[in-house]
């Protein structure tokens, strides 16, 4: 009796530890950066239609692989600063569909053209009960300093979700914060809407260049 | 190196007629600026690009990679020397045992054998050096052909270009072949950068000069800067207000 209680709490203890890994979604983040980056340079290096500088299809993939863990809301609201606060509901949907879109853009430029590097992931230093933490990875290039690459990863409901990029210390959403309320102030959100859309469209169908 | 001098000189001088509303503290200079990029760019787009994108395409990867890393090697000895003046022994040390290896067994520096072993390489310049003793940046600029830098910075890319042991090859056609080769291979490793660039920013000008200030920050903290207020809290900055903007304002009360 007493012997098979314990093995069922033990069961219940390995099953309970064994619970958090079953998910996706709970996937520590640093494992999640690494799976996810592998996963998606390999996909490129496969694709002959991407190597061969097909871009909507390097998006779409990035769409798939990539996007569901970032949170472009967030994103959008850090880089637009106090902007975001005058924008209303349906402008600040438009604001991140259309940011959304050109970061994709500007992300499958880089993925291009650093595909081919060797990745340093390094350990995550944080505690088990963080929910704010930065995933660092490191480009490995020959001959010259690796290139820091640092997430900065936010845990949420759905599991850990990326809210900035930094390359080489620079953060993406501080760098579009001067660029965003330059324009807002001139032409208001509605400007910067349009603006983005224009930058958007002047960018469809160009096609990666080869290296 | 006297042309930076010459220019953050005028600069200096302009500084006192300079002061617009909305301008950003950081960049003063912003009208001028913007007229040196506009040069530079006119430059690349005829000049420097094209002969970039020719170089990559004609010179195999391969042997590119040998021109970065001999021209990299004969970088790190001054390299090590910012990381001595920094006070960070362990790492100049590395730099010269990366100088000292490269340029023998990896053949004047064509192949990195410092890095399998190791030594990692590392980016230090003057500017950075000034940096962590303590000099601010000063307003951002736009060098002629130099392109993004500050006074602090440029400053620094004087020392760096005075010092630099390619200035001191004899004959001169050899030294301007090399410094033609070695400006061509930079160019070249970022081609995939400046097109980013291009796609990425609303303005071309704004997005580069943000960029260039938080690299230049997070390399003088050598990637660990602490972190930074968020400038949307425009409360802070009225509490402290940048020691320049005071004086310009001291100056618009005292006269008659």
């Amino acid at each position: 009796m007493k012997t098979r209680s314990l093995v069922n709490a033990l069961a219940a203890a390995v099953l309970a530890a064994a619970l958090p890994l079953a998910g996706y979604a709970q996937e520590k983040p640093d494992q999640l950066v690494k799976t996810v980056t592998l996963e998606v340079v390999e996909l490129i290096a496969k694709d002959k239609e991407i190597q061969a500088g097909n871009r909507a299809k390097l998006v779409q993939l990035i769409d798939a692989k990539v996007l569901p863990h970032f949170n472009f809301g967030a994103m959008t609201a850090l880089a637009m600063g106090q902007g975001w606060n005058k924008a209303n509901p349906d402008q600040k949907k438009r604001l991140t569909e259309e940011f959304r879109t050109l970061l994709v853009r500007t992300y499958a430029s880089a993925l291009a053209a650093y595909s081919e590097q060797k990745f340093d992931f390094r350990p995550l230093r944080a505690k088990e009960t963080d929910t704010d933490v930065t995933v660092q990875v490191r480009v490995l290039q020959p001959g010259a300093q690796p290139v820091p690459i640092d997430y900065s990863m936010e845990k949420t409901a759905a599991g850990w979700k990326v809210y900035d990029v930094m390359v080489g210390g620079v953060s993406l959403v501080a760098n579009y914060r001067t660029e965003f309320n330059n324009v807002v102030r001139e032409s208001g959100i509605d400007g910067l809407i349009k603006n983005l859309n224009a930058k958007n469209r002047s960018l469809e169908g160009t096609r990666l260049e080869k290296k | 190196m006297s042309r930076c001098l010459l220019l953050a000189t005028i600069v200096g001088l302009l500084a006192g007629c300079a002061s617009t509303a909305e301008r950003d503290p950081r960049d003063p200079f912003e009208p001028l600026n913007r007229g040196i990029y506009r040069f530079n760019d006119k430059v690349d787009t005829a000049i420097a690009r094209p002969l970039a994108t020719t170089y990559q395409k004609v010179v195999p990867a391969e042997v590119r990679g040998r021109v970065r890393n001999f021209f990299g090697n004969i970088g790190d000895f001054f390299i090590g020397v910012n990381n001595f003046l920094q006070g960070k022994f362990e790492d100049g040390v590395s730099d010269w045992a990366r100088l000292a290896f490269n340029t023998t067994i990896g053949l004047f520096g064509i192949h990195d054998v410092a890095t399998d072993m190791g030594y990692e390489k590392h980016n230090e310049d003057f500017g950075q050096t000034f940096g962590r003793w303590g000099a601010p940046s000063g307003p951002y600029l736009v060098l002629p052909i130099l392109g993004s830098s500050t006074v602090r910075d440029g400053i620094g890319t004087g020392i760096d270009l005075y010092v630099d042991p390619v200035t001191e090859v004899r004959p001169y056609h050899v030294q301007y072949a090399l410094q033609g080769l070695r400006l061509t291979q930079t160019r070249a490793d970022l081609l995939d950068a400046s097109r980013i660039l291009e796609e990425a920013a609303l303005d071309k000008y704004v997005f580069q000069r943000d960029a260039y200030l938080q690299r230049r920050r997070s390399l003088i903290y050598d990637g660990q800067p602490p972190r930074q207020k968020e400038p949307e809290d425009d409360a802070d900055k009225d509490k402290k207000p940048v020691p320049r903007e005071k004086d310009s304002q001291d100056e618009d009360q005292k006269p008659r």
